[in-house]
């Protein structure tokens, strides 16, 4: 138990002492969950001095990180400060089967990208690497200036507070309430009392227009009020970083709508930056800065749906056939 | 796209002449990829036997992650009480009307072939030895495989189907903890539990049978019944369930955890985990017994 709260402790002091917090104080900071807002420099420097002095003293294998030491960032230069995700050159397989062939990607601050692409292409595969569900065989994966690929679990876990991921079906757990899965993961993460979570839930609720929803559970809900919810459950945290897993597919054009819109509010309110996964030409236009194109395994064409629409590739030109009836962005 | 109507055709030939195109190249890739495919696929699967190892490879690597995991934060002692609730109190009725039944019929069915060597006195202690050897044990697990193993591969498997293990892992909320420790933990904690009260029933029955028979008196009953059992005996026979328990537990948590697909796959998670414990209950019972007469000695040593 000792050994566990000093670790704790070792991480809470960077957290104190770490220099450069760009977006102002993270509502779980007072738990010491939150990580300092990781220096997008990578400097060593950006944790407490003598520890650092002592941690980078030894002789150590370079690809070994020390969980105590400042920012995980192996020996590569780090992104710009101004750029939140950044994959470089990323693989992964499942047996003989190879999903990712040497992906590259960024994604600003701020600004929404959609990854497109065929069934089974491997978008969700992609942005999982990003959330740290899956780890590349190769490659690395920048998340807010650290490489979650090098992460052990608790490094990963306290960087995953500051990331939301909205899953298809929103992932409501069938056996609570929508107000017990939202209080959920207050109870768990932080120590507010109960008034302050309270608040923090209807607040979740009203953002998503579903406050009447409160005391219903996931089963009576409609396939966009699920999904709704789950994007107040994952708001709550008030993450930087959310990643939407299909979020409009399956729903009438309305709710496409309604669910593309409320993106495009939070990047504009809360300057969140976010990846979608989508195969619906009406949230793309509605969404994205920018638009990624996944084929064979690699990013076969990136910028505005507009351009991506023009290329020339057989495989983009069938996907978006037929698609004029929207209308251009 | 807005063109003038004279140009509509031109363009309308010119598109259908590019997608044609494009549908070719794809279509070459397509064989490409399948040809591609066949070959990895003849190059890999060649092993016979090779599926059995990687899946048993897999369930040790899950079991050292719970041996891993279970001494760490957080202790998730709420769910653990709610698991032992499930496993305990709500599947009571269920044991214990399998125990008190098997005492019952255990009874009536030796009391003749004992009879028949003049032993019909022997009857209680008979029916000590093996509903508490054996009998007990394995039954309360086996009918708590069936029981629980469905409910816990199906529970954990949708959960994995509808993304809500995942949104527990990117929430750093640690569903292993919160999933599969409280489970494995309160099947150790609750099966010798479970199978105390179900051996005490089955004695009850036999009893039961006995007093309505020959009106046995009590005190003469639990003499002669437990006259032959060692307490080594009654201890590791009973507490070989919480071994049961952990194989349960594990598996059903392992195969429920591990669903990939749809619905079709939970409901074989849920099946395979009843399939697969029931077996290695069986299969680890002999190994026990044989070490435990190895290091006790056997039932003969006790007179």
């Amino acid at each position: 138990m000792s050994r566990i709260s000093r670790r704790a402790d070792a991480r809470r002091q960077p957290a104190e002492a770490g220099p450069g917090a760009d977006a102002g104080p993270h509502p779980l900071d007072d738990d010491g969950l939150a990580t300092p807002a990781s220096d997008p420099t990578g400097a060593p420097a950006a944790g407490v001095p003598g520890a650092e002095g002592t941690a980078r003293g030894d002789a150590r294998e370079p690809h070994l990180v020390d969980p105590e030491a400042g920012p995980v960032t192996g020996n590569s230069p780090p992104p710009p400060d101004d750029i939140v995700v950044d994959l470089r050159d990323v693989y992964k397989g499942f047996g003989p089967k190879k999903i990712l062939r040497g992906v590259d990607m960024t994604v600003e601050r701020g600004t929404s990208a959609v990854v497109m692409g065929g069934s089974g292409t491997g978008k969700s595969v992609l942005t999982k690497h990003v959330v740290g569900l899956l780890r590349p065989d190769k490659g690395e994966v920048w998340v807010l200036g650290e490489r979650l690929d090098l992460m052990d679990q608790e490094q990963l876990d306290q960087k995953r507070t500051r990331l939301g991921y909205l899953f298809q079906g929103g992932a409501l757990f069938d056996s609570m309430t929508v107000y017990e899965n939202m209080r959920f993961f207050l109870d768990r993460l932080t120590t507010l009392d109960r008034g302050e979570k309270d608040d923090l839930i209807m607040e979740g609720l009203e953002d998503v227009n579903l406050p009447s929803t409160r005391d219903q559970y996931p089963a009576e809900l409609s396939g966009g009020q699920k999904k709704r919810v789950g994007l107040a459950r994952t708001l709550i945290m008030q993450p930087d970083i959310i990643l939407y897993d299909e979020p409009t597919t399956g729903l009438d054009p309305v709710s496409v709508r309604v669910v593309s819109d409320l993106i495009v509010k939070l990047r504009d309110t809360r300057g969140i930056s976010s990846i979608s996964i989508t195969h619906d030409l009406l949230a793309a236009e509605i969404v994205a800065d920018r638009v990624h194109f996944l084929l064979d395994g690699q990013i076969a064409a990136a910028g505005t749906l507009d351009e991506v629409r023009r290329s020339d590739i057989p495989e983009l030109q069938e996907f978006f056939k037929g698609t004029d009836a929207y209308g251009h962005a | 796209m807005e063109t003038l109507p004279a140009d509509s055709l031109t363009q309308r030939l010119r598109d259908a002449r590019r997608s044609r195109q494009s549908e070719k190249i794809l279509q070459d890739k397509e064989t490409e990829r399948k040809v591609e495919e066949r070959q990895e696929e003849a190059r890999t699967s060649s092993v016979p036997g090779e599926e059995f190892f990687a899946e048993a490879g897999n369930l040790f690597s899950f079991v050292g992650r719970f041996f891993s995991r279970v001494w760490r934060r957080p202790y998730e002692v709420r769910e653990l009480l709610t698991q032992m609730d499930e496993v305990g109190t709500k599947s009571l009725m269920l044991t214990g009307v399998v125990g008190f039944s098997i005492g019952i019929v255990l009874a009536m069915q030796s009391r003749g072939t004992l009879a028949r060597f003049g032993a019909e006195s022997f009857l209680p202690s008979m029916l000590a030895l093996s509903v508490i050897k054996e009998i007990g044990p394995v039954l309360t697990s086996l009918v708590l495989a069936g029981r629980l193993g469905a409910g816990m591969g199906a529970e954990l498997g949708s959960m994995k189907v509808t993304e809500q293990i995942d949104a527990l892992e990117v929430a750093a909320l640690k569903p292993f903890h919160y999933l599969v420790v409280t489970r494995v933990l309160a099947c150790v904690i609750m099966f010798p539990i479970m199978t105390m009260l179900t051996d005490f029933l089955a004695l009850a029955g036999g009893y039961l049978e006995a007093w309505l028979s020959d009106g046995m008196n009590v005190r003469v009953f639990i003499a002669t019944a437990f006259d032959s059992l060692r307490f080594a005996d009654v201890i590791v026979d009973t507490m070989k369930t919480s071994i049961f328990g952990f194989i349960v537990g594990i598996v059903s948590c392992y195969l429920g955890y591990n669903v990939r697909g749809g619905t079709r796959e939970v409901g074989r998670a849920a099946m395979q985990s009843v399939v697969v414990s029931s077996l290695l209950i069986l299969i680890s019972d002999v190994v026990i017994v044989r070490l435990s007469i190895m290091l006790f000695g056997d039932i003969s040593d006790a007179a």
